[in-house]
């Protein structure tokens, strides 16, 4: 259930970096000058690094660390 | 000439980190240590040096020529979905590699795929095919050096000369100082170019007389367009966000994974990654779109001019030498330095300078790439460390690597096209569609060793493609296409300004599709590894 609700909203976030609402318009200039599409796109990095917490703090993959620091066998080809 | 003496001062200081890198490590010149820094690259070191890594000559002055000649939609094409996909695919592929590394001794991606698909050969093939995707990016290194000197210079330092003292610092401290040089002076650089961008936009808005009024000017003129994406269609954005899969598939991205002393180093980099992106595009596309504004910088006003007659209906006219030569001046991948040399003084300048040094240089990592994987891949696999022993090993990747990026400097003399498109038309749509490689060996128990061929021959032969029709067709005035093939009316392969378009869309788009169709039906029609390798892989 946890891991089927991160790949929701990882895929809920991808999609919203097609914005085509903020598309053809420049205003409002976000303090003065920041047109608002780039202004979204930067809050865009924002929330994608907030989805990036939550998937390290709930989906980490914990047991690939465990494994390789177990002995084995170098197998360099 | 005082900018241009800063610059000096700066590389020679990055020359003495590699170098005293070396030193720390010399004494024991073995693979592991040269290659990877004995896989023990601290927390802090490991985000700045992965973060530098992605920081190029790309990142900084194609970003703002993009955006001084396409506008705002520069962010949105590389940056915010880079912002979102580079982590992922580090969180989600990244640790699997350095946990593959850690177990089984791998220090390139190729020791993984033979080992994953039991493969001598076909590694070779898929070495062969990333060594060349390679180059293009060595080259915008050695674009961006010339650019960046000559710039700041006023064209007292040529281009081909600062090309070329790029070229040598960078190859310096790489071969002298193997990963834990390179690491350290990316650290270095990342730290520098973090703190001196923001320096820059304030420094340039202040010059400009503020970036409120350039805007409200800019949205009341013909260059509106510039701060809105209405002259990009969705589906070509669209397509934009196949582009940064390419990143984890970049050899150099791939063995810088395996350095990380713990697997808990990639949890800050991960969630940091977004914002130290926004940190590094957000001024530059800025200061790129504003520079239409900056008509009083004299080499500036030179390049609208430029623009404005390659617009005009008389361009379809001129022979495609006198475009070429109008598209060269309108150029703006050196629009960043011009407005430094012009808003900044002279000192602070130089030191900015050498900000957007330190990330051209970025193309230290891909030569260090080079070098592990000529020598593991192929000097070592066919056992020439076995007969020559590890420091001859050691010193063919460096002869390796100093023919190919002389070959990659003749190539940028030469090249007409921008930053931007070398890099997307070329690198990172190769590299995106090899990401299927990854994918599939590390979550697809199906894939074979001739799924991974199909993949692999298909990238090398749509990249080559690209750069066939680019080569041959000239590009035509920016708005228009020249159709290059058509079926049934549907206009299939165009050549616009910025490159091949298919369907309207990046080459990027098919060469993702085929290669993983062609991963997945090839390896369905073909025999799987033994089930001991799967099991190893499965657990």
């Amino acid at each position: 259930m946890k891991k089927t609700l991160l790949g929701l909203a990882t895929l809920a976030v991808y999609l919203l970096h097609q914005d085509f609402w903020f598309w053809n318009t420049a205003r409002p200039l976000v303090f003065g000058f920041v047109p608002i599409g780039l202004f979204y796109h930067a809050a865009y990095c924002v929330l994608a690094s907030l989805l990036l917490w939550l998937l390290v703090k709930y989906a980490w993959p914990g047991e690939l660390e465990r494994e390789a620091e177990r002995p084995h066998e170098k197998r360099r080809p | 000439m005082i900018p241009v003496l800063i610059v000096f001062v700066y590389l020679a200081v990055v020359v003495y980190i590699g170098v005293f890198a070396f030193r720390s490590a010399r004494g024991k010149e073995e693979v592991e240590d040269y290659f990877l820094a004995n896989r023990s690259l601290g927390p802090f070191v490991f985000l700045m040096s992965l973060f530098g890594t992605n920081m190029t000559a790309f990142a900084i002055l194609g970003s703002s020529g993009h955006a001084f000649a396409n506008g705002i939609v520069t962010f949105g094409l590389m940056a915010s979905i880079s912002a979102l996909v580079i982590p992922l695919s580090l969180l989600l592929v990244g640790t699997r590699v350095w946990a593959l590394g850690k177990r089984y001794g791998f220090i390139t991606p190729v020791q993984l795929f033979r080992d994953r698909w039991e493969t001598s050969h076909v590694g070779t093939v898929i070495f062969a095919v990333q060594a060349a995707l390679l180059v293009p990016y060595i080259i915008i290194g050695v674009m961006g050096g010339g650019t960046t000197l000559s710039a700041l210079s006023g064209g007292r330092v040529p281009y081909w000369l600062g090309g070329a003292v790029v070229a040598l610092v960078v190859m310096s401290y790489v071969l002298f100082g193997g990963m834990r040089g390179t690491a350290w002076v990316n650290t270095f650089q990342t730290t520098l170019f973090l703190v001196f961008g923001g320096i820059a936009v304030v420094v340039i808005g202040w010059g400009m007389g503020g970036f409120s009024a350039a805007a409200e000017a800019m949205l009341a003129s013909p260059q509106a367009y510039l701060l809105s994406r209405e002259r990009f269609s969705p589906a070509y954005f669209f397509a934009y966000t196949l582009i940064p899969l390419s990143s984890i598939a970049f050899p150099h991205i791939t063995i810088f994974c395996l350095t990380a002393r713990r697997m808990s180093q990639f949890r800050r980099t991960v969630v940091l990654y977004p914002l130290c992106i926004a940190a590094i595009w957000l001024p530059c596309v800025l200061l790129g779109v504003m520079a239409n504004r900056a008509g009083d910088v004299p080499a500036i006003q030179e390049k609208l001019q430029a623009r404005q007659a390659l617009a005009s209906t008389a361009a379809a006219e001129l022979a495609p030498e006198a475009r070429a030569a109008l598209r060269a001046k309108a150029a703006g991948d050196d629009v960043l330095v011009r407005m430094l040399e012009h808003y900044a003084p002279a000192w602070l300048a130089g030191l900015l300078g050498a900000g957007i040094m330190a990330a051209v240089m970025a193309s230290d990592s891909q030569i260090l790439a080079l070098s592990t994987m000529f020598t593991e891949d192929v000097f070592a696999h066919y056992e020439g460390r076995a007969r020559f022993g590890e420091a001859a090993q050691v010193h063919t990747g460096r002869a390796f690597v100093i023919g190919l990026t002389v070959l990659a400097y003749v190539i940028a003399l030469r090249l007409p096209e921008s930053i931007f498109t070398v890099a997307v038309q070329y690198a990172f749509t190769g590299f995106a569609g090899l990401s299927v490689l990854l994918l599939a060996a590390l979550f697809w128990r199906g894939s074979t060793k001739w799924g991974a061929l199909a993949s692999t021959l298909w990238v090398a032969a749509s990249v080559a493609g690209v750069a066939a029709v680019n080569a041959w067709v000239k590009a035509p005035p920016a708005g228009q296409a020249i159709v290059v093939w058509s079926l049934g009316g549907l206009e299939l392969v165009t050549r616009t300004a910025a490159g091949l378009s298919i369907l309207g869309t990046q080459p990027v788009v098919p060469a993702v599709l085929g290669s993983a169709l062609l991963m997945l039906g090839v390896s369905a029609l073909t025999a799987r590894p033994s089930a001991e390798t799967i099991r190893r892989y499965f657990r």
